[in-house]
C-alpha cells in the first residue's frame, strides 16, 4: 500500500518536534496537493463568474463548475441536474427544512434518531416549533444502533419527514438506509440522509439507497470547507420552491413577478463558490483514482486494530459498536478520570491530533449519560502506527492523572 | 475570547499551544490535577444568597456557584458542576480565594489574575475552560447588586 501522507502537504510537518499524526479526520480531512493545486491554477488561470459571461474566462469557469456537478453526481450514482451546491451539510439540511417545511403542518411529525448531529437535529426542531408539527426521536440500542424496532413503530401515517444519519459521527454506527427508506415510503415520508460521515468512506448508490435527499460536505472528503452537496431526486426537485432568491437562479424577472431556472440552478442563488466546485470535484479524482471500495478496506482495518489495541488499556470504554461490521472509521472512547479536553491537550504534546468533547451531539451525550468522548478518526493517510503513537500517548496521558 | 493585535496580525505557530513547562509550572499542573481529583468547596450550598450557573458549550463545562454574602462580603463559596480538570480546578481555587474577600474587591479580579492563580500557560483553546469560573463570579455579582 502506498503512504500516501507523500500526497498532503501539511502532514509533513512536526508538532511539538514529534511528527504530526492527525487522527481528527471526522471533523475535517487534509487537503492533497491535486486540490490545492487545482484551486490555485483555477485563480491564476480561469478565475470569471459563472454563467454570465460570453467571454473565455466566464466560459472556462462556467465549464469548470458545471463539470464539478457532473463529477459529484457520477460519483454517489445521480444525475447532475439532482446535485445542488451549498456550503455544506448543515446548509442542505437547513434548506430541506426551510422548503419542506413549508407544507408542514399541525400535528405532523418528524421522525428523527438519538445519534444526529445537531446539524441533523436544530432545524427540524425549529421547524416542529414554528409549525406546531412534533418530533420523534428513535432510541438506541445497547449496542449503539438503531432500534428498528422502535423505528418501525414511531413510523406512521403522521410522519412526514424521516431525518436520519447514514453514519454516526460519534459511535461510527452506520445505519441500515435502504430499509429505512422501505419503511419511509410505505408511509409516504421523505427520507432525508445525513451522509456526511459516510461519502468520504463508503461507496454511496442513492439510487441503490433509495433516499430522497441525500446531504454531504467536501471538507470532509479532502475538499474545501464552504463547499457542500445537496442530492434530491428530480422528481422532487421539480416540484420544490426555490430556498434563496436572487441573481443566476431567475428565468425572467418583471415588476410583477419571476419565475426560476430548472434544477439545480433554481436552488443556487447568487455567485456560488466556484473554487470550492473546482476543488471538491478534484478531491472526488483523487479518491477515484485510490478506489472508494479501497478506501473502505483500508481504514476498514485500520478501525479493526484500533478497537483491538484501545480495548487493551485499562480505564478505556469504547462508544460505539465494539465490533467492525456496519462501522465507520470513527471510535469514541472514555478514559475513566479524565476528560476527554485534557486528554487531548496532553496528546497534542504528542503531536497527536484527536477531538474531545460532545461532537455537537448534545441529546445523545445526554442519553449515554456521558461529558463528552475522545474520538479517533482515520483516513486513508492514517497507518497502524499512527495507531500505535495514539495508543503510547494515551497511556502518558493517564500517568500524567494517576 | 478576544484575539489579541500580534495573533491578529500573524499566527506565531510555535504560541498556539503550550509547550514543555518549567519546574515551577509542573508544580502547578500537579496543584491543578489535585484541585480536579480533590475538589475543594465543591458541595451545594443551602444557604446562599446567590446561585448561578454557567455553560461552556465547546467542551460542556459546566458551573454552578453558590455564594453566601453578608455585609458586603463573600462569607463561603461553593461550587457544583463538570468539565475538564482546567475549569474545575480553576473555579474550585477561585472559590478558596474569595472566601472572606470584599464584593468591591471580588469584582475586580481580571482575567491575569486567573492565570497568574492557575501558574501554567493556557493554550488559546483552553481559555475558555479557564476562564468560566471567573464569567460565573462576575455574573453572579452582577446578579446580586
Amino acid at each position: 500500500m502506498k503512504n500516501y501522507k507523500e500526497d498532503f502537504p501539511i502532514l509533513k510537518q512536526r508538532i511539538k518536534g514529534k511528527p504530526l499524526v492527525y487522527l481528527d479526520n471526522s471533523a475535517t480531512t487534509q487537503k492533497p496537493k491535486a486540490v490545492i493545486q487545482a484551486i490555485t491554477d483555477y485563480y491564476e488561470k480561469d478565475n470569471a463568474n459563472v454563467h454570465r459571461g460570453v467571454h473565455e474566462l466566464s466560459m472556462r469557469a462556467s465549464i469548470a463548475y458545471e463539470n464539478a456537478h457532473k463529477r459529484v453526481a457520477e460519483f454517489i450514482g445521480a444525475e447532475e441536474e439532482e446535485i445542488i451546491f451549498t456550503k455544506g451539510t448543515t446548509e442542505s439540511i437547513n434548506f430541506l427544512a426551510y422548503v419542506l417545511g413549508r407544507s408542514l403542518k399541525a400535528g405532523d411529525e418528524i421522525l428523527l434518531s438519538e445519534m444526529e448531529h445537531h446539524s441533523n437535529f436544530v432545524p427540524w426542531q425549529q421547524i416542529a416549533k414554528e409549525k406546531g408539527a412534533k418530533l420523534k426521536i428513535i432510541p438506541i440500542t445497547k449496542e449503539f444502533r438503531l432500534d428498528m424496532k422502535a423505528a418501525e413503530n414511531l413510523l406512521t401515517q403522521k410522519t412526514k419527514i424521516l431525518a436520519i444519519t447514514h453514519c454516526s459521527n460519534v459511535l461510527g454506527t452506520i445505519n441500515p438506509i435502504k430499509e429505512l427508506a422501505k419503511m419511509a415510503h410505505q408511509v409516504n415520508a421523505t427520507l432525508i440522509v445525513d451522509a456526511a460521515q459516510s461519502v468520504p468512506h463508503m461507496q454511496i448508490d442513492v439510487k441503490e439507497l433509495d433516499c430522497d435527499f441525500l446531504a454531504f460536505s467536501g471538507h470532509k472528503m479532502f475538499g474545501p470547507t464552504g463547499i457542500g452537496v445537496l442530492y434530491g431526486k428530480r422528481k422532487l426537485l421539480e416540484n420544490l420552491e426555490p430556498f434563496m432568491y436572487g441573481g443566476g437562479m431567475i428565468e425572467e424577472v418583471t415588476q410583477e413577478k419571476s419565475t426560476w431556472k430548472d434544477s439545480p440552478w433554481r436552488f443556487e442563488a447568487g455567485t456560488p463558490n466556484i473554487e470550492g466546485a473546482i476543488g471538491l470535484a478534484k478531491a472526488i479524482e483523487y479518491i477515484q483514482d485510490i478506489g472508494i471500495t479501497n478506501i473502505e478496506s483500508y481504514t476498514g482495518t485500520l478501525t479493526e486494530y484500533a478497537l483491538k489495541e484501545l480495548k487493551k488499556v485499562k480505564g478505556i470504554k469504547i462508544i460505539g459498536p465494539q465490533d467492525i461490521n456496519n462501522r465507520a472509521p470513527v471510535i469514541s472512547f472514555t478514559i475513566q478520570g479524565m476528560h476527554p479536553h485534557d486528554v487531548g491537550e496532553i496528546l497534542n504534546q504528542e503531536g497527536v491530533a484527536i477531538r474531545g468533547g460532545n461532537h455537537c451531539a448534545m441529546p445523545l451525550m445526554t442519553s449515554l449519560k456521558l461529558d463528552g468522548t475522545n474520538r479517533a478518526s482515520f483516513h486513508i493517510y492514517n497507518t497502524k502506527e499512527d495507531i500505535d503513537t495514539l495508543i503510547k500517548a494515551i497511556k502518558k496521558a493517564q500517568d500524567i492523572f494517576k | 475570547m478576544k484575539i489579541t493585535k500580534e495573533q491578529a496580525q500573524q499566527i506565531d505557530r510555535s504560541k498556539i499551544s503550550s509547550s514543555e513547562l518549567t519546574e515551577e509550572q509542573e508544580m502547578y499542573k500537579e496543584n491543578i490535577i489535585d484541585y480536579y481529583k480533590h475538589p475543594r468547596n465543591k458541595e451545594e450550598l443551602k444557604d446562599y444568597t446567590c446561585k448561578h450557573r454557567e455553560l461552556n458549550p465547546i467542551c460542556g463545562d459546566e458551573i454552578i456557584l453558590y455564594l453566601k454574602i453578608e455585609k458586603g462580603k463573600v462569607k463561603r463559596a461553593t461550587y457544583t458542576g463538570k468539565g475538564c480538570a482546567i475549569s474545575q480546578a480553576s473555579i474550585s481555587l477561585l472559590t478558596e480565594k474569595i472566601t472572606d474577600m470584599n464584593i468591591t474587591e471580588a469584582k475586580n479580579i481580571k482575567r491575569e489574575d486567573i492565570f497568574k492563580m492557575l501558574g501554567i500557560p493556557i493554550s488559546f483553546v483552553r481559555t475558555k475552560c479557564a476562564l468560566l469560573s471567573l464569567k460565573t463570579l462576575t455574573k453572579s455579582l452582577e446578579e446580586t447588586t
